[in-house]
């Protein structure tokens, strides 16, 4: 392996990696917020939007990221919303995650026993307070590791955006290959750039799983 | 006699074809402990139920100080303020400490500062003895202590009734007896109770008027001596038996 190369290239990957790390957060952000919103209207069985939720669910579960992408990168402008590459990853894995959370918190949501509804509501707790103080905390700290699991697959996903040509990762190893074919040395970066990434995700995540399981079991 | 607090008019609730309250009149009053007795399945635990809105009825009314309970009406959260409601399985929300549990409600429903609710929660945990608890987690304390608790969060609503659902069928022995004592000092303090148990002992002890009810309705009624001693109906002779056991040797 040729060091001088790969430290001459280095800075490419650090670059690459900010941009990597900026939309995967954007985008899990983003698939948190259409998550929550999606598990609530499940969870109180709003009559309409359920229906669309879960139409839109299935659609996101069930077909790749990449069509996703392609859909919202080309189609947008079509239709007249003029949007860059970067938003278009972030919108794409907002969309694809945001069903992914939603079934987490949702399965989050269904093992808090109702009786726990009904013990806030004696206290004089409006509905909404209920689900944001006392159900929704313990929904979350059940949902946890299926959160970690999401983010981290998701933080993964993002080596389909150079297919929009968005300069991540796995975009500057193909182009560093292609100029130089220097395959090893560009892989091994882009390797270890996603381990420098996700381990620390991975760890910090099960530090968090462990806290909020230590306040929330055993009641 | 003080003035009526509670009164129930005619109540029916139905799950599907299956009535469970069959036209109950229940009257009572400021500062009184009413307890009721009844085999399982006689409708008591509905009637706590329907009394705190949780759950829809098909006929009659609930007031409270002449307020209209009806479920899911908009008011309905006000006056569950006035209504403290302890639960058989304690209810306690596990992601937060005993203080939380205790302080969430006066705090996001009363308005009233941090400061303020703590101060109360801390007197009222003193009282039960359980002021060391304070910043534990539920999972951390025994049935008994958690069902004190429990007590302590509705008081500190300061309600004007207390209602009580079995609250001890699920606590080991030695445990009753701690809870039973904590409401024995609420009902020397003057407080309005509407408490089902199958404590006889502490019933007659507790109790200022024991309701019987069996099949939805009110069968039998009247101060405690009386009614345990010398029960009128033949229904309730029978309930009462059951708890005398006669001796294998």
């Amino acid at each position: 392996m040729n060091i001088d190369f790969m430290l001459e290239y280095l800075p490419l990957y650090e670059k690459a990696a900010v941009l990597t790390v900026r939309i995967g957060c954007e985008g899990i952000l983003i698939a948190l917020s259409v998550g929550v919103i999606c598990a609530l209207i499940q969870y109180g069985k709003i009559p309409v939007l359920r229906r669309i939720v879960s139409v839109y669910i299935e659609l996101s579960r069930n077909t790749p990221l990449l069509v996703q992408l392609f859909f919202i990168y080309y189609g947008l402008p079509k239709i007249g919303i003029s949007t860059n590459a970067e938003v278009c990853g972030a919108l794409g894995l907002g969309f694809l995650g945001g069903s992914y959370m939603s079934e987490a918190i949702r399965s989050g949501l269904e093992t808090i026993e109702p009786i726990q509804t009904e013990s806030a509501l004696s206290l004089g707790l409006k509905p909404y307070q209920v689900m944001r103080y006392v159900i929704l905390p313990q929904a979350v700290s059940v949902s946890m590791p299926a959160f970690m699991a999401n983010i981290i697959f998701l933080l993964k996903e993002t080596s389909v955006f150079s297919a929009i040509s968005l300069m991540d990762l796995m975009f500057t190893a193909k182009d560093l290959i292609g100029l130089y074919y220097k395959t090893t040395e560009s892989l091994f970066m882009l390797v270890v750039f996603y381990l420098i990434i996700l381990l620390p995700v991975s760890i910090i995540g099960r530090i968090i799983e462990r806290r909020v399981r230590y306040a929330g079991f055993g009641a | 006699m003080a003035s009526e607090l509670l009164k129930i008019e005619q109540l029916v609730k139905r799950y599907d074809e299956h009535t469970v309250i069959n036209g109950l009149d229940l009257t009572v009053h400021s500062g009184e402990v009413v307890v009721v007795i009844g085999p399982s399945g006689c409708g008591k635990s509905t009637l706590l139920r329907c009394i705190n809105g949780l759950e829809p009825i098909q006929g009659g009314s609930i007031k409270l100080s002449g307020d209209e309970i009806i479920h899911g009406s908009k008011n309905l959260p006000a006056l569950r303020q006035k209504i403290g409601m302890v639960f058989q399985s304690y209810e306690l929300f596990p992601h937060l400490s005993v203080i939380d549990n205790i302080t969430l409600a006066p705090v996001k429903v009363q308005k009233r500062s941090k400061g303020e609710a703590e101060e109360e929660a801390l007197r009222l945990l003193e009282r039960v003895g359980l002021k060391d608890k304070a910043k534990q987690y539920p999972r951390q304390l025994s049935g008994g202590q958690k069902q004190r608790v429990a007590i302590v969060r509705a008081l500190c609503m300061h309600p004007e009734v207390m209602l009580f659902d079995e609250v001890t069928a699920a606590l080991d022995p030695e445990m009753v007896r701690e809870v039973l004592d904590v409401m024995l000092n609420l009902a020397k303090q003057g407080r309005t109770m509407i408490i089902v148990t199958h404590e006889m002992q502490f019933a007659e002890a507790v109790a200022d008027r024991v309701i019987f009810i069996d099949k939805g309705n009110i069968i039998e009624e009247g101060r405690p001596k009386e009614f345990f001693n010398s029960p009128k109906t033949e229904r309730a002779k029978q309930f009462l038996n059951i708890f005398e056991f006669e001796s294998v040797k």
